[in-house]
C-alpha cells in the first residue's frame, strides 16, 4: 500500500517529484529548501514519523528506488530518474 | 532529558580528543544537533539524524553518535555520513560537505525493522551474519609509539587520543 504523503505547492509542476526524507536529517531538510527556492512543487514522507506497518511499507518503497535505503532519496517521474541523497547540482539539473 | 548544550560540549569534547572538528556549515550543525536532540528525546539515545533507526536499541547501537562508521568514513572521504565530524581539510573547506556512501550494511535496518515488525528479536546469528557483512575485511591494529595506546581501524587516528602524538606516530602492531 502507498503510505499517504504530505504536498508542499510550487509553480513549477514539469515534473513529479516525491522525496523521502528524515525530519532530523541536516541533508534532508537542505533537500526540501532548495526545492522551496526553485518553487518546484513536491511531495515528501518524513519517513522517522511513521508508526506501525507504515514505516514499513514506506522503507519498502525507498528500496525499490535505491538499494541503500538511505536518505533523502529523490524520486522524480515515477523512478524515470532517482537522486541518492543532496546532489544540488544534479537535483536543479534535473528539475530546470 | 539531553539538552543541546550537553550533545554539543560532549561531541566537541570527543571530536578534539580524536583529532577530529564538528560540522562546519553552522546550519548543517544546528540542524544535526536538533535531530539528535530529537531522537534522544523520542528514542532515549542520540542516534544518527540521517539514518533510520528502528527505535529499539540494541539494533541501533552502531549508529549512535558517534556511530561505528565515523573513523573509516572520516579517513576515506574527510567526513562521517551525517556530517557531525569532519578532518581538517573540509573544516577548512566547507564546501567540499556533501553526500558520501552509506557504509552501513542495509541488512541490519532490514533485520532491525523486520523484528520490530513481528515483535520477535533477532537471533544473534543473523545480527551477526549482517555484522559480517560490514566492509571491513581486515581491519589493522595501529600502536601508538609514544604511550602505547592500541586501536583496530584501517588508518591510524589522526591523533592519538592518549597522548596526542600524531598519526605519523603509529606504527602497524604485530604479534609475533
Amino acid at each position: 500500500m502507498t503510505v499517504k504523503c504530505a504536498t508542499v505547492s510550487g509553480k513549477n509542476k514539469k515534473h513529479h517529484v516525491k522525496i523521502y526524507t528524515l525530519s532530523t536529517c541536516g541533508w534532508c531538510k537542505k533537500t526540501k529548501e532548495l526545492l522551496k527556492a526553485l518553487d518546484v512543487e513536491y511531495e515528501y514522507i518524513d519517513v522517522d514519523k511513521l508508526t506501525g506497518n507504515d514505516i514499513n511499507d514506506a522503507y519498502e518503497e525507498v528500496k525499490k528506488y535505491n538499494e541503500f535505503r538511505t536518505f533523502p532519496t529523490i524520486v522524480i517521474d515515477n523512478g524515470k530518474h532517482v537522486i541518492f541523497g543532496f546532489k544540488d547540482k544534479e537535483i536543479k539539473e534535473k528539475l530546470r | 532529558m539531553k539538552t543541546k548544550k550537553a550533545i554539543i560540549d560532549s561531541l566537541g569534547g570527543n571530536a578534539k580528543e580524536n583529532g577530529y572538528y564538528l560540522c562546519p556549515d553552522a546550519q548543517l550543525f544546528n540542524d544535526l544537533i536538533d535531530g539528535l536532540a530529537a531522537n534522544n528525546t523520542r528514542y532515549g539515545y542520540g542516534s544518527c539524524p540521517c539514518r533510520v533507526a528502528s527505535g529499539v536499541k540494541k539494533y541501533d547501537v552502531d549508529i549512535i553518535c558517534p556511530c561505528e562508521y565515523r573513523d573509516a568514513d572520516v579517513d576515506e572521504f574527510g567526513m562521517c555520513y551525517c556530517g557531525m565530524f569532519v578532518n581538517e581539510k573540509i573544516k577548512k573547506n566547507p564546501s567540499q560537505l556533501g553526500p558520501i556512501p552509506e557504509r552501513r550494511p542495509p541488512e541490519i535496518m532490514d533485520a532491525a525493522l523486520a523484528a520490530v515488525d513481528t515483535k520477535q528479536s533477532i537471533s544473534i546469528k543473523s545480527s551477526v551474519q549482517a555484522k559480517l557483512k560490514k566492509n571491513t575485511p581486515s581491519i589493522v591494529v595501529w600502536r601508538c609509539s609514544v604511550c602505547g595506546y592500541l586501536c583496530a581501524r584501517e588508518l591510524p587516528p589522526p591523533i592519538c587520543p592518549i597522548c596526542k602524538a600524531k598519526a605519523e606516530r603509529f606504527e602497524e602492531f604485530v604479534l609475533s
